[in-house]
């Protein structure tokens, strides 16, 4: 039962998003089942980097035209690989904008579907993901012949805690390293990519805020933020917002907490008339204390929540801003 | 250009989802519907490139049973031209390939210049569609996309990529388009609009008859409500009750204020 892990890179680095691949990977076979992959123009060093963690083998996936992400090079990269290994029963990801980008397409091409964003691995092996933004968990399974293609959502499993740990070889040394040469042409790669770029320059720094009151749609109106930034300030906190409140143009982009904005961990974070999914979470779940306030007891904010006061939130933060002002008197 | 948009009509997220008698579903006879948040700006940047021309032609697609209909009548309300209903009972049952190869089998003769849908749909969540339609079309994608700009040479597209970073892609057309929401602002259906989309083209095509076979090699077993990962201390009583004591817990017990 082989494991095939593609580990994402940035900046030279692996992701601490492909390690937690890692931990679930160990979940679908021992390290010496697992074939950890890094693919890029130069990988000698990520290849270096993966050798030192509890895997079977490394392949250094390697061409020149790989030294940019593209979904069609990196499907055909791993592809061939696939056909090249031998008998593949797992191939795990990071779930992570670039997987999303291509491991749906990679996987049709062999007549598989991707199960995406995974949050648990269990017995069967089943795999839960969640379902309306978080409300429900749905487990799948995989059946019929070929490869099984699974991504895992990230702080989902950790790698800290996973069976053995994720810091040592599976051997004495590192793990053995080889390298694999794709047939690439020129011609295949269809899309040009530019440099990433920021929109503007930041002028909030919510990684370094210790409380964050942060707002969501149940708030209705742009002119309702006014309410809540009075809590902000009783509570000596920046506001930020869920996705939906900075797509109206509401509140700046850089205000936004998720998956696609910032990720924080302030000792206090208060959210409002937010649901809570999963690209919101993923955001924020770090707090040292998380509390929620919505109108709707079974949203998963509540399910990450230290506090929460189920209620009108147009009710309910006047009278915190009111609570928090007499007892500073 | 000609484009077509991919939508897919889901719960309206307001309403409760209670799981149906069997786990393998959601209960749908009480929901109310909308129309897929991302979708909606996949159609949104389809009329603004139709406008920005002046030419061309917008067509909606979308599949699923019967109630569907209501929501390809308000794609139309806001401006597109016709629309294809793929008319299918089982949508859940298929996975994500079983449903892009129905989208495909329908899309392919209309030989588009441009293939738009939502980055992931609002109920299931996959964020795959898009991405399996593009292989099974053979075209060139780009995911993630905020602004969609005609060039000579083909398309130039704003990409989202994590943490507040961007990136531009020049790709050729054909190709297909995943949207991300929020790079417009949404219009509404004007009145004028729902009274003409009375009379455009929705042709309905019977799931079927369309030859796009293969059994699901994913299957969705079994829903559960989920585990709560902590245990949240619910503050009760009137909202002025609850603030009082929130802020008491705050101070004494977590020890943040």
């Amino acid at each position: 039962m082989n494991v095939l892990l593609v580990l994402e890179e940035s900046d030279g680095k692996i992701k601490r998003a492909s390690w937690e691949a890692l931990a679930a990977a160990q979940r679908l076979g021992p390290a010496e089942s697992i074939t950890a992959v890094v693919i890029g123009a130069q990988t000698e060093a990520l290849a270096a980097e993966a050798a030192t963690k509890p895997v079977g083998k490394v392949v250094r996936v390697e061409h020149p035209l790989l030294a940019q992400y593209t979904a069609d090079g990196f499907s055909a990269a791993i592809e061939q690989l696939l056909q090249n290994q031998g008998a593949t029963k797992w191939v795990v990801f990071p779930h992570t904008y670039q997987v999303r980008d291509y491991a749906p397409a990679l996987a049709s091409r062999m007549g598989q579907v991707l199960i995406g964003d995974v949050v648990a691995i269990e017995d069967g092996p089943t795999f839960v993901r969640q379902l309306m933004q978080g409300r429900l968990n749905g487990t799948y399974r995989h059946s019929g012949n070929g490869p099984c293609f699974v991504s895992v959502q990230a702080g989902a499993f950790r790698p800290d805690t996973s069976v053995g740990g994720i810091d040592s070889p599976a051997n004495a040394g590192p793990a053995p390293i080889t390298t694999f040469t794709p047939t690439i042409d020129a011609a295949q790669i269809r899309t040009k990519p530019g440099a990433p770029f920021r929109a503007s320059a930041q002028t909030v720094d919510l990684g370094s805020a210790q409380r964050i009151v942060s707002v969501g749609r149940g708030i209705k109106e742009a002119q309702n933020l006014l309410m809540v930034q009075e809590l902000a300030t009783a509570l000596g906190a920046e506001l930020a917002a869920s996705r939906p409140i900075c797509d109206n143009g509401w509140l700046p982009m850089e205000r936004q907490v998720g998956s696609s904005g910032q990720t924080v961990a302030p000792r206090l974070y208060l959210a409002v008339g937010i649901s809570g999914a999963i690209q919101h979470l993923v955001g924020m779940k770090g707090s040292q204390c998380i509390v929620a306030i919505n109108k709707d007891p079974d949203a998963p904010i509540f399910e990450v929540a230290d506090y929460g006061i189920v209620g009108d939130l147009f009710e309910v933060v006047p009278a915190l801003t009111e609570a928090l002002k007499a007892a500073k008197q | 250009m000609k484009i077509i948009v991919a939508i897919k009509q889901v719960p309206d997220r307001d309403t409760p989802v209670r799981i149906a008698p069997g786990a393998n579903w959601i209960e749908e006879g009480d929901l109310q519907w909308a129309m897929n948040e991302p979708d909606a700006y996949a159609l949104e940047e389809a009329l603004l490139l139709k406008e920005s021309t002046g030419v061309g032609e917008v067509i909606v697609v979308s599949a699923g049973p019967e109630r569907v209909g209501s929501t390809i009548r308000e794609a139309l309300a806001k401006g597109a031209d016709r629309a294809i209903h793929i008319l299918c009972d089982d949508l859940n049952g298929r996975d994500a390939l079983g449903m892009a190869r129905l989208l495909a089998v329908a899309i392919k003769p209309e030989n588009p210049d441009l293939v738009l849908t939502g980055l992931q749909s609002e109920d299931v969540g996959l964020g795959q569609t898009g991405v399996i339609l593009a292989e099974l079309l053979g075209l060139p994608h780009a995911t993630m996309i905020l602004h969609v700009e005609k060039t000579d040479a083909g398309l130039k597209v704003k990409r989202e990529l994590e943490e507040g970073w961007f990136q531009s892609i020049e790709l050729p057309t054909p190709a297909v388009l995943t949207v991300q929401s929020g790079g417009n602002k949404l219009r509404y259906a004007t009145l004028m609009g729902i009274k003409r989309a009375k009379t455009k083209e929705l042709r309905v095509v019977n799931a079927a008859e369309i030859d796009a076979d293969g059994a699901p090699t994913v299957v969705l077993e079994q829903i559960s409500a989920p585990k709560k990962q902590k245990s949240t201390q619910i503050l009760p009583g009137s909202a002025k009750e609850a603030a009082v004591a929130l802020v008491e817990r705050l101070k004494t017990e977590a020890r943040v204020l």
